[in-house]
């Protein structure tokens, strides 16, 4: 077909046809609203009546906890992949260079009046820098912990350099990114954060064989013809998704601990690799719903309750596992 | 049929030549010992067969094709010398690995009854049924090493390469792993084997390559104790590094080691023969 026979048909198409997708789009987000209004919101004034925990019915209170059951699914099953490949810092490095997609974010709102949400912004540097990660550790002789480290400290520095760059006008939103926040999950960040996991998800369960062989076998896996580069890549954008989603809630700087913590604290307990992914999303659960809760009860930093709930549960499982 | 094919084949290390000039054809149903001193390329010729490096020079066939090329995943297996670290911390038991055998065949999606069959036949096939929900990393090391030829018979594999696979064994597991090597190779599967004990590689091997960078001997194995090859090998890195001191004086502990095995040999092929009779 030509491009003027594509123009012909394209014009022949019913006017309604060519804005389809937006009615797609409305309709997902009206689904959503509907889901966050009446089934969220539902089950969560239902269990605060019976509890009278009146806190649960705070929308902003329900968005954080919606947010915190998808970062806890999320966030072990990835970082079950990275850990026993002694890759734990990625997630850590890909959080920092997201700060930078968030600054950018904001400085071409501060300075150009170009609306990007930051957690777009944060979500597409994260995902450059993951395949510069690997570009650096292929093509040049960078040892791969030290590439994490350049590429780590540049974002970051990018990200600090952006802010001062605005005069110190947009900083006051910054600290919210660094340290996480419950009260300023916006509706829109859910609604990214739960189609992020969801993707991740699915992503996952479809390449669970390749990532498990070449987490497992790496070499093994190259003989066998498995593409580990493709496969390094796809863990790495999964692995960018997973922080951004996570950023609102838990802070950049501390973003990485759901990748891995809950990995570790199971490890030893896991009777085969798929229990262990459950009994980690179990423990991420426990850590991240403990966690916001207590931050909400004692008006602590939601990021910080949350690693420290998850690294108190760390240290009662080897208690646990060494009086056995 | 040739199962790996090299001819003229170079690679280096940035600056550092490591195989040099190494042609040599491995045909299907043969077991190859690869041997050679530490450093004289043996692991690296071997990745090279499996089209795992490209080489600088030469080239590398791998069923015919050429083997960066070469994309039946399934035909190929490798087992390494101990994956312990990974092995032993990641919660994955013994079925899940076997399983992996598969993955060639079926990286998504189901697993067909022929899939699962496959990896049921492989676990009993050498002996570790039993441990089949067990945690790879429980096992003893002669057990875990099963594990991974159960894999390639998963795989139903027509090349099984092995890098030192039972360094980290005790005798009496080297020994039976070795029967179920020799085993498989009676079946009918093609092994190339790296393996710095001389003494086992002669007498389970049916043929021998000794390298040193180049190629010293490839023939019968029968044919490699009586030739000077080893000696020539061996000595080829002493000539090297007798100018440095502290390496020439490394080198001497090599050189220990490398005559051990030549006496092993013996005592096995000794052993060997009172079996014979």
């Amino acid at each position: 077909m030509t491009g003027f026979d594509a123009l012909t048909a394209l014009a022949a198409l019913p006017f309604s046809d060519l804005f389809a997708p937006l009615f797609v789009v409305n309709t997902i987000s009206g689904l959503f609203d509907w889901f966050l209004r009446v089934v969220v919101d539902g089950v969560f004034s239902w269990v605060a009546a019976v509890t009278g925990l009146q806190f649960l019915s705070y929308p902003y209170m329900q968005r954080a906890y919606l947010s915190v059951f998808c970062i806890g699914i999320v966030g072990p099953l990835v970082g079950s992949f990275l850990v026993y490949r002694d890759l734990s810092m990625v997630g850590d490095t890909l959080a920092h260079t997201a700060f930078a997609g968030v600054a950018v974010a904001l400085f071409l709102d501060a300075t150009l009046a170009l609306t990007v949400p930051p957690l777009v912004g944060a979500l597409v540097v994260a995902v450059l820098a993951a395949l510069v990660v690997q570009v650096l550790v292929e093509y040049t002789d960078a040892r791969s912990d030290a590439a994490l480290a350049m590429v780590l400290t540049g974002g970051f520095a990018l990200g600090s350099v952006l802010i001062s760059l605005t005069g110190g006008g947009i900083s006051v939103g910054i600290n919210q990114y660094l340290f996480g926040s419950l009260a300023t999950v916006s509706r829109a960040d859910v609604g990214l954060l739960v189609s992020m996991g969801l993707v991740v998800v699915v992503g996952v369960s479809v390449a669970y064989r390749p990532l498990l062989f070449v987490t497992f076998d790496e070499t093994a896996a190259r003989a066998s013809r498995v593409h580990v580069r493709a496969v390094n890549t796809l863990l790495s954008i999964l692995t960018a998704f997973v922080v951004v989603s996570a950023m609102r809630i838990m802070g950049v700087i501390l973003v990485a601990a759901l990748l891995v913590i809950p990995v570790v604290t199971v490890s030893r307990a896991g009777r085969s690799y798929k229990h262990s992914l459950w009994l980690g999303i179990f423990a991420g659960e426990i850590a991240g719903i403990a966690g916001v809760t207590l931050a909400y009860l004692y008006g602590l930093a939601a990021g910080g309750s949350i690693v420290l709930v998850a690294i108190g549960g760390f240290v009662a499982v080897q208690l646990g596992l060494r009086a056995r | 049929m040739t199962a790996v094919s090299l001819d003229d084949v170079a690679f280096s290390y940035g600056d550092i030549p490591v195989i040099d000039g190494i042609s040599l054809d491995v045909a299907q149903g043969e077991f190859l010992g690869l041997v050679g001193p530490n450093g004289s390329g043996k692991s690296t010729l071997l990745s090279l067969m499996l089209g795992l490096q490209r080489p600088d020079h030469g080239e590398v066939q791998l069923f015919g094709e050429s083997a960066h090329q070469f994309s039946d995943g399934e035909r190929i297996a490798y087992v390494a010398q101990d994956v312990t670290k990974t092995a032993r911390d990641m919660p994955i038991t013994v079925r899940e690995v076997v399983r992996m055998g598969r993955y060639p065949r079926s990286l998504f999606g189901r697993f067909s009854d022929a899939d699962h069959e496959a990896v049921e036949t492989a676990l009993d096939r050498v002996a570790i049924a039993d441990l089949a929900d067990r945690r790879v990393g429980s096992l003893s090391g002669g057990q875990r090493q099963r594990v991974f030829v159960a894999r390639a018979l998963a795989a139903e594999a027509d090349l099984l390469a092995l890098d030192e696979p039972t360094v980290a064994l005790d005798a009496a597991s080297r020994e039976s792993f070795y029967d179920l090597l020799g085993d498989l190779n009676e079946a009918g599967m093609t092994i190339v084997l790296v393996e710095h004990d001389i003494g086992v590689v002669t007498t389970r091997a049916s043929r021998i390559a000794c390298l040193n960078k180049q190629l010293y001997f490839h023939g019968r194995a029968d044919e490699f104790a009586d030739s000077d090859a080893l000696a020539a090998a061996y000595g080829a890195n002493q000539r090297v590094l007798a100018h440095d001191h502290t390496d020439a004086h490394d080198h001497h502990a090599h050189g220990a080691h490398g005559h051990e095995p030549t006496n092993d040999s013996n005592a096995t092929s000794a052993n060997t023969s009172e079996e014979q009779q």
